[in-house]
């Protein structure tokens, strides 16, 4: 099963080296990662998409925690989460495919930020199966390349 | 005050922030870049004992930190000093050892050009370090080495390296930050709490075939006392891990012997046959459980006590954990133990003491066997004496006979198994404890591996000495060549060996060629009555094998015995 988990580090140089090397060492699999800096200048934030049942789970919180880089681990898989990623598409267009392409593109709420005469990029943001059905989708008409942040995650706000 | 005046030498800084942590020995090694650090040590009162390879300065501190408790402190240089320390940071490594290894680094202009002696050791020693520093900042140095030491010796210990590029220690006038650690990301966990031992101790009273399984983590946390204790005051049975040597006296009669691949026929019945198994600061190690965690007391509630979270389930399904120190949770456990009933375990005991008549650890006392040099060395020498050894079958047989008797007696290579730690181990153990009788128990393939620190022994008129049970082969590799694969033997023959009494005298160190089992005794007392180095240098047979032994892939009531 897939978890999520929040890691907040220190925003130092090699941090990320330290907890790639880890998961690479101890054979866990990262389905996605992501990193950047919070609202706090000195700490990062990982959110790491993992698989494993729940005793490698275990593991990979323990062996996270144990860094000395490592401030917490939150796994937000079973909690009230709000998720996102972010997927640009460069799709090939030719005056066949155009407004289909178009109309699916729509459907998924994506939006077009680039146009060149033989293709477009578009912007999708959404969960993970949302971006998967549209990559399923539009795969028939062509993907000429498709980049995505990797999934994150934050929790919803006690009512 | 004048300018020049105003702050000290990034080297300085660093040397009085080893000397606030109480260092007093560093294990060391000069090259290039450490130039300003060798030039400033001259106005410090730390001792620093020259080795004779990196290697050796490594295992060195890490034999002075298993038989002081303390802090070992190496220092290499930048390239291949760093690089030849890897397999002693390891080994520290594997066995949660303290340890603050300084190397040397070119200066931070040249960082990533590949200059002259330039490694990344930060990189290549981060899966075998607890935790490591590269110090870009002279005025980082008293927070930096603060929380080394801290994070060495605190916890779970283990190694932390601090690279310190040759600027940095050159750097005149430096004005440091405070030294407040910055640690926000480090847990400690200190305690056990109270409801687990009460959980603990209500097990126990519902328990009939109890058995307490101790390991490294008693002798970190001290917790000799309050195990035996425990072990007393309960009379349970006691088997202990290679790291757990020492947790109880050889020869207590609750102790049986060392469980696992070449443990103790009771003590491996004792473990497979119980229905309750208390663990101590252990991890479950394969040269323990044979790599068959789901087959190790299968019969058995197992309660693990262990201040490392990431040890509990790893390898053997726990049904209770404890996590903190082993001192605290015995000693917690001590105090609630009152309050229940304890285990009838009469018949358990009979049990096991049939075990124990059946099976005695066998071995020739009539002929030079290296069985009969260790005892011959326990009796005389006594448990109070300080051994070192290296790895292999000696390593088993000291294991098997030697009466150590207190935790901290004790320097081996346990989970990374390095031939050539032993020399260099007793170099560190012999100087973290100069008034005690230091013995080097070693093969003739390990000490080949670590021989040139016999010029570290003779520099520094260290004592020690050296048991070599001398049998021409790498007899471990051998025993399982002629078990496991037919007796094709394959690279184990060791001819090209010197005559290594010749090479002791060579670095003037006396020697003693033992070849008869008549001579033992009297070559034994001549070393423990030696107030100087010697070498014995005993003949044995290639033939003789470690048993018990549990094959690989087999569960460990699997013994070969004979």
């Amino acid at each position: 099963m897939l978890h999520t988990l929040a890691v907040l580090v220190e925003n130092h140089p090699g941090v990320l080296i330290k907890v790639a090397g880890l998961f690479a060492r101890r054979a866990y699999n990262i389905e996605s990662l992501t990193v950047c800096q919070t609202e706090d200048p000195e700490v990062s934030r990982m959110t790491i998409v993992v698989a494993g049942d729940d005793q490698v789970i275990e593991q990979v919180r323990n062996q996270l925690s144990k860094l000395v880089v490592v401030h917490t681990v939150v796994d937000l898989t079973e909690k009230s989460v709000v998720d996102r990623e972010l997927a640009l598409v460069r799709i090939p267009i030719n005056s066949e495919t155009r407004s289909e392409v178009f109309q699916t593109v729509d459907v998924f709420r994506g939006r077009v930020v680039d146009m060149g005469r033989s293709n477009i990029t578009v912007e999708l943001t959404g969960d993970i199966d949302k971006i998967g059905a549209f990559v399923h989708a539009i795969r028939p008409y062509g993907l000429l390349e498709l980049v995505r942040t990797g999934k994150i995650a934050i929790m919803r706000s006690e009512a | 005050m004048s300018e020049e005046k105003k702050g000290l030498s990034g080297a300085k800084l660093l040397l009085n922030a080893l000397q606030e942590e109480g260092v007093d020995i560093i294990f060391g090694y000069p090259g290039g870049v450490l130039l300003p650090l060798y030039d400033a040590m001259l106005d410090t009162p730390i001792r620093h004992v020259l080795g004779r390879h990196e290697q050796g300065v490594v295992f060195a501190a890490d034999g002075y930190a298993r038989v002081s408790g303390k802090v070992g402190v190496c220092l290499a240089t930048s390239g291949p000093g760093a690089t030849n320390l890897v397999t002693g940071i390891t080994n520290a490594y594997s066995d949660s050892i303290p340890l603050v290894v300084l190397t040397g680094q070119v200066p931070t202009s040249s960082l990533g050009s590949d200059s002259f002696q330039e490694v990344d050791i930060i990189g290549i020693t981060m899966p075998i370090t607890k935790h490591s520093y590269i110090v870009k900042d002279p005025r980082d140095l008293p927070r930096v080495v603060k929380e080394a030491f801290f994070l060495a010796r605190t916890g779970r210990p283990g190694p932390v390296v601090i690279d310190l590029p040759k600027d940095v220690l050159a750097q005149e006038n430096v004005e440091p930050f405070p030294s407040d650690m910055k640690l926000k990301g480090y847990k400690i966990f200190g305690r056990g709490n109270n409801s687990k031992v009460e959980e603990v101790a209500q097990a126990l009273s519902e328990a009939r075939k109890p058995v307490l399984y101790a390991g490294g983590g008693v002798v970190t946390a001290n917790a000799e006392g309050a195990l035996r204790q425990f072990a007393e005051r309960a009379n349970l049975p006691v088997v202990t891990t290679l790291m757990g040597i020492g947790s109880l006296p050889y020869g207590h009669p609750n102790l049986l012997g060392m469980v696992g691949m070449h443990g103790t026929v009771t003590a491996n019945y004792t473990v497979d046959d119980c229905d309750l198994l208390i663990a101590v600061g252990v991890r479950f190690d394969d040269r323990v459980t044979s790599g068959l965690g789901h087959r190790f007391a299968t019969k058995a509630k197992v309660i693990h006590m262990d201040i490392d979270p990431v040890e509990i389930s790893k390898v053997v399904k726990t049904h209770m954990r404890i996590v903190g120190d082993a001192r605290k949770i015995l000693e917690e456990l001590l105090e609630v133990l009152p309050g229940h009933s304890l285990p009838e375990l009469s018949e358990w005991w009979g049990q096991i003491r049939n075990w124990q008549k059946d099976n005695p650890l066998g071995c020739d006392l009539d002929s030079l066997t290296p069985q009969l040099v260790i005892k011959t060395l326990g009796e005389l020498a006594g448990g109070e004496a300080v051994i070192a050894t290296d790895v292999g079958q000696h390593q088993m047989w000291v294991a098997q006979f030697y009466p150590i008797a207190r935790m901290r007696n004790y320097a081996t290579s346990c989970g990374l198994g390095v031939m050539g730690y032993g020399l260099p181990a007793a170099v560190g153990a012999q100087l973290a404890r100069p008034q005690d009788n230091v013995f080097l128990i070693t093969g003739d393939g390990s000490l080949q591996m670590s021989i040139q620190e016999l010029g570290t022994v003779a520099q520094n008129k260290l004592p020690i000495k050296i048991i070599l049970l001398n049998n021409g082969v790498l007899g471990m590799v051998r025993q399982m060549q002629k078990m496991f694969y037919d007796g094709r033997y394959n690279h184990i023959q060791l001819e090209g060996n010197p005559d290594f009494v010749k090479v002791a005298e060579a670095y003037g160190i006396r020697g003693i060629h033992v070849n008869s089992v008549d001579q033992v005794r009297g070559a034994i007392e001549e070393a423990v009555n030696s107030s100087g180095p010697i070498l014995l240098d005993f003949k044995i047979s290639p033939d003789e094998n470690v048993l018990p032994l549990v094959p690989p892939g087999k569960v460990i009531t699997e013994m070969i015995v004979r």
